[in-house]
């Protein structure tokens, strides 16, 4: 049997007293694409940021449960959260990059990990902005500033800066929301690549999209997971009412 | 109808009145910063002999023109021969007006000095050789002797001069060199002092304190920016000044470095509150890019949040201290208030704002101090609008995503 790659056991989370996520049983495999989709406000995201851990920043954030990668417990005591953070990358819903140079946006994962061998820096920088396709665009002005870049572009620098430290892991919210068409069939394009290499977790809005980049798709409605299956499956015959209603766009 | 009328009637009023404050608030701004150029730069249109006195020579002596420079010489026994000032070769005499009773008895002067002027200009007739400082009241109209021609003070010897005595005689001195380079050390003193603590705090607050520290240390904070600033100066006075002697040593402890520290002090709660606040607007956004790239609490401060916030933690730094360099009380009792070019931190200095506020009650209305003393109020405001500048110019800059 394979290993699950991402895992959740009984997951639940509050914010204060808010229920957010009520008890989620959720696995992937490697190098698989998993769409999360459902309504606004129902836990998508913050399942999303259950496995790098960024809920942690939020006060009074409780959790229940086991969420699991590599079948090892990510809350378990010996766990190094900047360590886990550097095996699970993550892309926002808005393109974030620093206020640095292109160059110093990709640079920035290695060099807070203590690499300091120019030459690997450059290399790395090189083949990360090269996956994510924006090479081409920036070789010649990497060290411009990274608002410089179109919004698209930003994106594309936020996934090649998430890469330059080779997670195993990729998080993406809602990475092409903020985007226009072109841009955001560049990235689908990009995922359906990085598939090869990285086990990804996306969240979208966006059916047409789910449906082309992801082998599963999990439906979330009101911080449950209604039901998660091969994508096909989900959009054509789903065993459940809600999913169906919502691939429909009968609601949502 | 009439209810609407009414209406917009207030309405109007209002907006009248508002104008009308911002104007006036406006005008009187303009006036305030006018009146104050027009006194201090009416410096530069006047001779710097000693208020209401004139320099008399014989009409014999074919010098009639002197510097300032060589003024001070002559009477300063430097000069002691009329070829020093490329005249003849004779020695120059002084005369003062208490010299008057070496050669005229009380009752030949009158009973009210009336005879005063001419037995002025007669001793000038008969000594050819002499230089006189006189009353401009004891000059006879129309007399013999010859009125000494003195340039108007320049830019320059103000500017660069480095010897401040606005009420020396015969010849004022005005440098305010050793001033603009006192009210400079100290100030700077007070950034090199104040920012390394006020960033550690502002970095402490925003980051690091949970959030019952901070509910006790923001106010402790503001109370410090609320302490008036005599109060700082006695401080000073009393307890750093005699630290500072003994440490280092010193006949006297009052020096550039207890203003600065005095000063950095003082500049802390602005340094602190406006740097917190620039650090915590630092966007969410880009804390938790770094964060989920693997760095750490503190690489994310160092690496994203202050890079983020530098321009406000300049403007905070430029803000605190522009505070500081107008400050008078506290510095004046602390920095000693020597007049001369500052060479060491640990040596008394004399700042722009100490020396108008120790100066202006002796200085008489409308005389050649009170205006040298209005000049330094210009350079004063100078001085702290160029800095208003630079934080306007940094400050409000949002970087632009
Ligand atoms: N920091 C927070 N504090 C309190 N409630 C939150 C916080 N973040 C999200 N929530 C709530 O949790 C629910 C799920 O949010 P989220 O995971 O962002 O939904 P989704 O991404 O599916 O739109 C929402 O009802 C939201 O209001
Ligand atoms: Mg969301």
């Amino acid at each position: 049997m394979i290993l699950n790659k991402v895992e959740a056991q009984d997951l639940h989370l509050w914010y204060g007293d808010f229920y957010a996520l009520k008890g989620i049983n959720f696995s992937i495999k490697k190098n698989t694409v998993a769409a999360l989709i459902g309504p606004s406000g129902c836990g998508k995201s913050t399942f999303l940021r259950v496995f790098n851990r960024m809920n942690d920043l939020i006060d009074n954030v409780s959790i229940k449960g086991q969420a699991l990668i590599d079948g090892k417990n990510i809350y378990g005591k010996e766990l190094r959260v900047d360590e886990l953070r550097k095996r699970v990358g993550m892309v926002f819903q808005k393109p974030n990059p620093f206020p640095k140079s292109i160059f110093e946006n990709v640079a920035f994962g290695l060099r807070v990990n203590g690499i300091k061998h120019k030459t690997y820096i450059e290399e790395r920088v090189e083949k990360s902005l090269q996956q994510a396709a924006l090479w081409n665009e920036v070789k010649d002005k990497l060290n411009k500033s990274a608002f410089e870049l179109s919004g698209g572009q930003q994106q594309r620098l936020c996934i090649a800066r998430a890469l330059a430290i080779e997670p195993q892991i990729l998080l993406m919210d809602e990475p092409a929301s903020a985007l226009d068409p072109i841009s955001t069939a560049k990235i689908e394009d990009l995922i359906y690549e990085l598939k090869q290499e990285y086990t990804i977790l996306i969240v979208t809005h966006n059916m047409q999209q789910a449906s082309r980049v992801s082998d599963t798709t999990a439906f979330f409605y009101l911080g449950e997971l209604i039901e998660h299956d091969n994508t096909k499956k989900i959009f054509t015959a789903p065993d459940k009412m809600q999913t169906q209603n919502y691939v429909t766009g009968r609601f949502g | 109808m009439i209810k609407h009328f009414l209406k917009d009637f207030k309405e109007r009023f209002i907006e009248g009145v508002l104008f009308l404050s911002s104007t006036t608030t406006s005008i009187l701004v303009v006036l305030i910063v006018v009146y104050l150029f027009k006194e201090g730069v009416g410096i530069f249109n006047r001779t710097p002999v000693a208020e209401g006195s004139e320099l008399l020579v014989s009409a014999a002596n074919k010098v009639n023109k002197l510097t300032a420079d060589e003024v001070r010489k002559i009477f300063e026994q430097e000069f002691t021969k009329w070829n020093q000032v490329g005249g003849s070769d004779a020695e120059i005499e002084l005369f003062r007006l208490d010299d008057i009773t070496n050669y005229y008895t009380d009752e030949q002067l009158g009973e009210n000095f009336e005879n005063m002027p001419h037995c002025i200009d007669t001793i000038l007739m008969q000594h050819p050789n002499m230089i006189a400082f006189v009353s401009k009241q004891y000059v006879l109209p129309n007399g013999r002797a010859c009125k000494v021609s003195i340039d108007k003070i320049a830019v320059k010897q103000v500017m660069l001069g480095n010897r401040w005595y606005p009420t020396a005689s015969p010849v004022v001195e005005l440098g305010i060199w050793p001033l603009l380079l006192g009210t400079i050390w100290v100030s700077i003193g007070a950034i090199l002092l104040a920012l390394p603590f006020g960033l550690a705090a502002a970095i402490y607050m925003a980051e690091i304190a949970d959030s019952r520290i901070r509910k006790i240390l923001k106010p402790l904070i503001e109370l410090l920016a609320g302490i008036p600033s005599v109060v700082y100066g006695f401080f000073g006075l009393v307890v750093m000044v005699p630290i500072i002697q003994q440490t280092f040593n010193l006949d006297v402890g009052q020096s550039a470095l207890a203003g600065s520290i005095i000063l950095g002090i003082m500049a802390l709660p602005t340094i602190i509150t406006i740097s917190e606040d620039a650090i915590r607007n630092t966007p969410r956004a880009m804390r938790e890019a770094s964060l989920a790239l693997g760095a750490n609490h503190w690489q994310t401060i160092v690496r994203v949040v202050l890079p983020y916030s530098v321009s406000g933690i300049t403007a905070a730094v430029i803000l605190g201290i522009g505070r500081a360099i107008g400050e008078t009380m506290a510095v004046l009792m602390v920095t000693g208030n020597a007049a001369v070019v500052p060479t060491s931190f640990l040596q008394p200095v004399r700042t722009i704002p100490a020396t108008i506020a120790a100066e202006l009650g002796e200085a008489p209305f409308g005389g050649i101090h009170f205006q040298a003393l209005f000049f330094l109020g210009c350079m004063l405001f100078l001085l702290t609008f160029i800095i208003n500048v630079i934080v306007e110019m940094l400050a409000p800059k949002k970087l632009k995503r």
